[in-house]
């Protein structure tokens, strides 16, 4: 059985008011397996938002250049029909936004805010709309359903938010379910509520994942297989205990390197963490080259001027470095 | 329900306020209706002071102002000097005509301007969009007064519409029918020419706030879920760039007895307008006081409408205020 | 527990003793509904180190910071500042006190004046104070600049054409303009990204041993706050429930809700991380 869904060689720039041209997502391809979550991990301006939103052909109005396919369902979604697309939004593939406190209607109650999403994929009459909603809110929020149904936006926590966007996502029962930072704006102790949700649905409603994050530890013990993104490219795509115990790509191994660990001994003076040096400046026009070459502690003289493909380490394991060019 | 209250409260204020200065100042400028009289030598000094006295202009200022606010709050708005005749009959009769006007034409406007800003929003940058921007930028421009008294041209050349007056002469003897389409054509170019006035402005502004709310992201999450976009537009668009829109509505709502006068004057349509403007110049104080009370009533119950619906269309202010 | 040379016989910089702060919302029928978003909080912290402030949202720890800072009056309790009793100052006093305290929020984009060029955000402070020339504002801020790790070609863009972490650096750079002694940081690397927060963290600890800095560090991340504090004072509705170095309330935390911060901190090696019971 092939892959649920399926990105080719996507590029995606976005034209500035000056003209300029800044390479957004510069060449990602990967496949989705039915059933497994595969974790996104980018920083800002690694391309994983708009790798999101391309997903689904969600642009805003600022004129976009788009190339590559995303294949689904036999469909290239980037080639169809605003009809055929509309289907499938909310329906068959799911978004759930960043920022559940700008994701939201603000004057809408939030159980209206699903029952519209049912509403337009004619999800039944009134009563069977009604009823669903019911259904969808009470598995997420137990007996506070009716509650939580009947309030606005800015009536209820970041964490109920986010589990209203859980809902809207999965009220038609799609497929595949794509979240971006879903966890980002919330406590710790909410972040673990909430990941513990995404379980829960994976298991009971079957979903095949794509779980957006820049914090690596978020993807350990949830994640199957773990797709690194730097500066609009694939870094390294692999299994997710491989990667995340064994790195290969050195910005993942620097990225790793930087996240203070909870058993570091603490006694008298403070570390330095091993931090990645200068800024991730990735300006727009042509790249040659390797994105990550002006901070890389093994950069060689080719990666300033050639970008490295994906090279295979193994079966399951892909690294986009010329380090591992000749193994 | 606080805020309610505080904002009634704020209405009723207003409303005391106004009456107070519309008579102070009506009282305190120089001259009054019998100083024309007195120009007569044929009407005798004795009789204009007599009349005088009948009218209570002798007495002090704050016994005429009580006199009078409880005259009117039984519905008599005092007398008019200049008619021979009670205030309130005539001035609603002109309020009636005036707001048969106005009303058609506020709703007219509202109906083009909503689907229109709605619409050029959506296509921000086109051309057709462009082409609104400018087309309601010129019609800003040209003054009110060119627009009627080009459509009375209009009216004169083409001998389609009447020129000017409410009715025809013959209005009583036409059947209902014969009344309706008498009436429309009477009124078809001021309502003209009030829209042309006032749609620009509520186009650019019903423009403005969708094209705001068009770029927020709760609606390119809405239409991530697959919602059409008719429902974006009308239920999740709309809505949320209600706030300033409704502000707006109430503040159309409390020009509908004040806005027209340079409409009725150059169209001869008997409204409020002409009448307060004939009663300033004659000094004919209780139909003045009485005009402006009417128009500040409108314009402060327009305000309080906007408070109102602003309450019910967003949450947010009823939870700030406590509920 | 040795910390940067601190001396027993200090005073501490700050010193802070059973401070409340209730929030009160008059309703038109029923009791004045009353909050205690402060509920008798007390700690010290001595010249040179960073005591962490470790809670989840609703725990008071942002009252704190708006209090310390006086952008909030507290209802009761002592504020010591360099042994003199903040509360008591009159407004003059006040004034000279105030650039000594400086406040770092999680998002400065919105502190930021999204008009104003980097240099006019840097020199605004000083030259409200009024004290020095621009030659001499103009040095500083420069010296600033590069000691935060912005380059000087930054002085004249918007802050909407810097990054997260870039943003984060100008707001430090900003408060150090005054030369304040104690920086309180609320959530401030909360909203950038891992490998940004690393950097900035090293920038603070930098500062901390050339400049001797004293931080305030209020946070939801318990493992960015061992790394980076001398002392961790957990807290939770309004109250300090547990304070001790950070090896202790790792290995020996004493209440549940330290444990709970401890075991929603997500661990890179796979599984749930495992919590040491007390």
């Amino acid at each position: 059985m092939g892959p649920i869904l399926e990105v080719r060689d996507l590029q995606v720039a976005y034209r500035s008011r000056g003209g300029d041209l800044f390479r957004a997502v510069d060449g990602i391809s990967f496949c989705l397996e039915s059933g497994e979550v595969l974790g996104v991990l980018g920083e800002s301006g690694s391309g994983k938002s708009t790798l999101a939103v391309s997903l689904l052909r969600l642009f805003r109005r600022n004129s976009v250049v788009v190339s590559g396919a995303v294949l689904f369902d036999g469909r290239d979604l980037l080639k169809a029909e605003p009809r055929e697309l509309q289907a499938i939004r909310g329906k068959n593939i799911s978004l759930i936004f960043q920022e559940p406190s700008v994701a939201l209607h603000p004057t809408m109650r939030v159980g209206q805010q699903v029952r519209q999403i049912l509403d337009a994929h004619g999800m039944g009459n009134r009563g069977e709309l009604v009823r669903r909603t019911r259904e969808v809110f009470e598995a997420l929020f137990g007996e506070e359903a009716e509650r939580i149904a009947r309030s606005y936006p800015h009536q209820i926590s970041g964490g109920q938010r986010q589990r209203v966007l859980i809902a809207q996502a999965i009220a038609c029962r799609p497929s595949v379910l794509v979240a971006d930072e879903p966890t980002a704006s919330l406590d710790p102790t909410t972040q673990m509520e909430i990941l513990d949700v995404f379980r829960g649905l994976r298991t009971s409603l079957g979903l095949t994942m794509i779980f957006i994050t820049h914090s690596p530890a978020l993807l350990s013990g949830f994640a199957d297989r773990i797709l690194v993104l730097y500066g609009g490219r694939v870094a390294e795509l692999g299994v997710a205990s491989e990667v995340l115990v064994s790195p290969k790509h050195p910005y993942t191994q620097a990225l790793f390197r930087s996240i203070p660990p909870l058993d570091e001994p603490h006694d008298g003076g403070k570390k330095i963490l091993p931090a990645i040096p200068r800024d991730s400046n990735l300006s727009s026009g042509p790249r040659a080259g390797c994105p990550f070459e002006p901070r890389c502690p093994e950069r060689m003289d080719i990666c300033k001027s050639e970008n490295p493909g994906l090279v295979n380490l193994s079966k399951s394991h892909l690294v986009s470095c010329f380090r591992y060019e000749n193994q | 329900m606080p805020y309610l209250l505080r904002r009634l409260g704020h209405a009723v204020f207003l409303l005391i306020g106004v009456s107070v200065l519309a008579f102070l100042f009506t009282v305190l400028a120089p001259g009054n209706y019998f100083d024309e009289m007195r120009l007569n030598p044929q009407i005798a000094p004795e009789t204009i002071s007599a009349l005088r006295t009948q009218y209570e202009l002798d007495r002090p200022l704050p016994v005429r102002y009580a006199h009078w606010v409880s005259s009117v709050l039984r519905g008599d708005m005092g007398f008019s000097f200049a008619y021979n005749s009670p205030v309130a009959p005539l001035l609603l009769v002109r309020a009636r005509n005036t707001l048969l006007l106005t009303a058609t034409a506020m709703l007219l406007a509202w109906g083009i301007a909503l689907p229109l800003g709605v619409w050029s929003a959506e296509h921000q940058g086109a051309a057709s969009d462009r082409l609104v921007s400018s087309g309601t930028a010129a019609l800003m421009v040209i003054p009110d007064l060119a627009l009627a008294l080009g459509l009375l041209v209009i009216a004169v050349k083409s001998r389609w519409f009447p020129a000017g007056g409410m009715v025809s002469l013959h209005f009583e003897s036409l059947s209902f029918i014969g009344k309706f389409r008498d009436l429309l054509l009477h009124m078809a170019l001021p309502v003209a020419a009030l829209v042309l006035s006032v749609l620009p402005l509520l186009v650019r502004h019903v423009r403005a706030a969708v094209a705001d709310v068009l770029d927020a992201p709760f609606l390119l999450a809405a239409e991530g879920h697959g919602v059409p976009r008719r429902t974006l537009l009308y239920r999740y668009a709309l809505p949320a760039a209600a706030n300033p829109l409704i502000s707006l509505m109430g503040f159309s709502v409390g020009t509908l007895l004040s806005g027209s006068l340079l409409v009725e004057v150059v169209m001869s349509w008997p409204g409020v307008g002409p009448f307060l403007l004939e009663a300033i110049l004659a000094r004919d104080l209780y139909v003045v006081i009485g005009g402006v009370l009417l128009s500040t009533l409108f314009l402060v119950g327009g305000n309080f409408l906007a408070d109102l619906l602003l309450y019910w269309a967003d949450p947010r202010i009823r939870t700030e205020a406590g509920i | 527990m040795s910390a940067a040379g601190q001396d027993k016989n200090m005073q501490p910089l700050l010193d802070v003793k059973n401070l409340v702060k209730t929030y009160s919302r008059k309703r038109l029928t029923g009791p004045r509904e009353e909050v205690r978003a402060l509920d008798g909080v007390s700690f010290s912290i001595f010249r040179g180190t960073t005591l962490a402030i470790v809670g989840e949202s609703g725990s008071g720890k942002s009252t704190l910071a708006f209090c310390l800072a006086f952008l909030e009056k507290p209802t009761s309790g002592i504020i010591r500042f360099e042994e003199k009793d903040m509360l008591q100052l009159g407004e003059k006093d006040l004034r000279t006190i105030r650039p000594k305290i400086q406040l770092i929020f999680q998002d400065p984009a919105g502190s930021f004046n999204p008009r104003w060029k980097v240099f006019q955000i840097l020199i605004e402070p000083l030259a409200l104070q009024g004290n020095l020339s621009r030659e001499e504002m103009r040095s500083r801020a420069r010296g600033l600049l590069e000691q935060v790790g912005l380059s000087s070609d930054m002085e004249e863009k918007l802050p909407s054409e810097l990054s997260g972490g870039q943003r984060q650096r100008l707001a430090i750079a900003r408060a150090l303009m005054l030369e304040p002694k104690l920086l309180i940081l609320d959530e401030a690397l909360s909203a950038l990204d891992c490998s940004v927060q690393a950097q900035i963290a090293n920038l603070l600890v930098e500062l901390q041993s050339s400049r001797g800095m004293t931080y305030l560090f209020i946070t939801h991340d318990m493992a960015m706050a061992a790394h980076v504090a001398d002392e961790i004072a957990v807290m939770s509705k309004g109250r300090i429930v547990e304070h001790s170095p950070p090896d202790k309330i790792l290995k020996q935390p004493q209440t549940a809700i330290t444990r709970e911060l401890l075991a929603a901190v997500p661990r890179l090696d796979s599984g749930r991380p495992q919590v040491p019971e007390s």
